[in-house]
């Protein structure tokens, strides 16, 4: 007697993994044939622009002196977030697989309550405003960037850390099935930053959710990030799924991969250099002529109050 | 086979980068920071006409075929090319000639020094690269001279090696492609060696 054999060989079978994600792709089909369709027309409209959801803001602060924002394009095409890849323009080709909703934040560790938030909750906490900053990179290039979000403290008062929390951690997302990047070991993933709870809740730390008025995009680190402005911007966290407030300082990511160029601080200062470049002077994206970097990225007169009594050489 | 068109092909085929380089920067086809994608492609087009200008040799040992000797002083030329518009790139564009920190990145700073020094070692073998010159120094010692661009190929590897932040993989890519091309030189050494009198050339030369 004839044993029954299945007309498909094992190999061509569906892999188990992508046969449970099937429907996502009958989604993928529907939203390919829709943006095939609609592509020229964006095209057409000038597609540079500002793009994506609105984000009203409630108020706007310009805190970068004037200057006018880096383009959006610029802003949105020109990133570091190494979970998309190492390249300037990786997120901005590969963020498309990051799902933004629904989105999580776990909070733990020195705090009351730990709980599991959801990223519209975090929305509601304070009205938001548009904050324009200067954003200096480590690696010696800088943006003005209109960011829309609310101060971190509003956040972190209703989170209600005990009096033990002297630092708070904050995690990106680890899923190298979004996060392209994260299938090599490039940085031990997932992303970890860092701050000191009085840094956390200076009036300048932002909890950034947009930028020029629209949704973040995903390549700027959506749903939610950090700003800190008078850091380098490797401290601000993107794409955070994780806040835990902490006795100790955070292990944070570069700071493990290379203590002698990344200090826990990360303080922008123009008198200490990265061992391979002078951070004496920065580019401004859409400038030839480097112009000089400021101490505290210009935001001396706010911050370096925090700092006094600390030997300034160790604030890099 | 003469193949008559195959120096001009391989002159075309180095200089298209360049003009590639030149059409992006006129349609702001090198992103948000021009000046950085230009720096890099410049450096990264040095080390691949170095790696290519390296095939000549092993290629006629291992696989017989001749014609790419005809082709290693272009390559290596082309190589030497984008290694110095690197370098001019570096002072006179990302710098804008502010020699202070050109003098202190050169002195401080032991990625930029590597580099500097891989141009350096390149220079005597762009500057000998006529027939004149071979016959000048002879063609041995020519050869001998010639070796340098291992020693300058290890310093281009180190200098983009440490010049990258955590994403090592191009230039160990880089590395390995040269570790291979070295590798595939040796048994030629080895045999040369042993087809000489012992004594006569004195050390690891010849």
């Amino acid at each position: 007697m004839a044993r029954w054999k299945p007309d498909v060989p094992d190999a061509d079978a569906t892999p188990e993994p992508l046969y449970l994600r099937r429907r996502e792709f009958l989604g993928l089909g529907a939203a390919g044939a829709v943006g095939a369709a609609i592509a020229p027309l964006a095209a057409l409209a000038g597609e540079d622009g500002p793009a994506g959801p609105a984000l009203p803001a409630a108020s706007r602060v310009d805190l970068a002196g004037g200057e006018a924002p880096t383009p959006w394009k610029a802003v949105t095409t020109y990133n570091n977030f190494y979970e998309f890849g190492s390249g300037k323009d990786d997120p901005a080709r590969l963020a498309g697989s990051l799902r933004t909703r629904p989105w999580t934040v776990s909070v733990e560790g020195e705090v009351k309550r730990p709980r599991v938030l959801d990223v519209d909750e975090i929305l509601r906490v304070a009205p938001l405003e548009e904050r324009v900053y200067r954003l200096r990179c480590v690696e010696a290039w800088s943006m003005v960037v209109p960011w829309v979000g609310f101060p971190l403290a509003e956040l972190v008062r209703r989170l209600e850390p005990t009096s033990r929390a002297r630092y708070v951690a904050f995690e990106t997302l680890l899923d190298p099935a979004q996060m392209p990047g994260q299938r090599s070991r490039v940085l031990e993933w997932p992303y970890l930053e860092g701050l000191r709870i009085d840094e956390a809740v200076h009036p300048l730390t932002l909890v950034a959710v947009g930028l020029y008025g629209r949704v973040l995009p995903s390549q700027n680190g959506a749903p939610l990030r950090l700003v800190v402005p008078w850091k380098y911007g490797f401290k601000s966290a993107k794409s955070i799924v994780r806040i835990r407030f902490m006795e100790e300082p955070p292990r944070t990511t570069w700071a493990r991969m290379a203590p002698s160029e990344y200090g826990f601080y990360a303080n922008v200062n123009p008198a200490v250099d990265h061992p391979r470049w002078s951070q004496a002077k920065e580019r401004r994206i859409g400038e030839f002529l480097r112009r000089p970097t400021l101490p505290f990225n210009g935001y001396a007169a706010e911050v370096a109050g925090l700092y006094a009594g600390l030997d300034p050489r160790k604030l890099f | 086979m003469r193949r008559p068109w195959l120096e001009p092909a391989v002159v075309v085929a180095g200089l298209a980068p360049l003009a590639k380089l030149a059409a992006d920067a006129l349609t702001g086809g090198l992103g948000a920071n021009p000046i950085e994608e230009a720096l890099n492609r410049l450096g990264f087009w040095a080390l691949t006409w170095l790696a290519v200008s390296l095939v000549p040799t092993p290629a006629r040992e291992w696989l017989g075929v001749a014609w790419p000797a005809r082709v290693g002083r272009p390559l290596g030329l082309l190589a030497f090319s984008y290694a110095l518009l690197h370098f001019l790139f570096y002072v006179g564009v990302d710098k804008f000639f502010d020699w202070p920190v050109v003098a202190t990145d050169l002195s401080k700073r032991p990625f930029i020094a590597v580099g500097f020094a891989a141009l350096l070692l390149l220079a005597p073998l762009a500057i000998t690269s006529t027939d004149a010159w071979v016959r000048r120094l002879g063609y041995r010692r020519w050869k001998r001279l010639h070796r340098l661009v291992y020693a300058a190929a290890a310093l281009a590897v180190i200098h983009f090696l440490w010049r990258v932040k955590a994403d090592r993989r191009k230039p160990l890519a880089f590395a390995a492609v040269f570790a291979l091309l070295l590798a595939a030189r040796v048994p030629g050494w080895v045999a040369a060696a042993r087809r000489r009198p012992a004594g006569r050339e004195g050390g690891i030369g010849g």
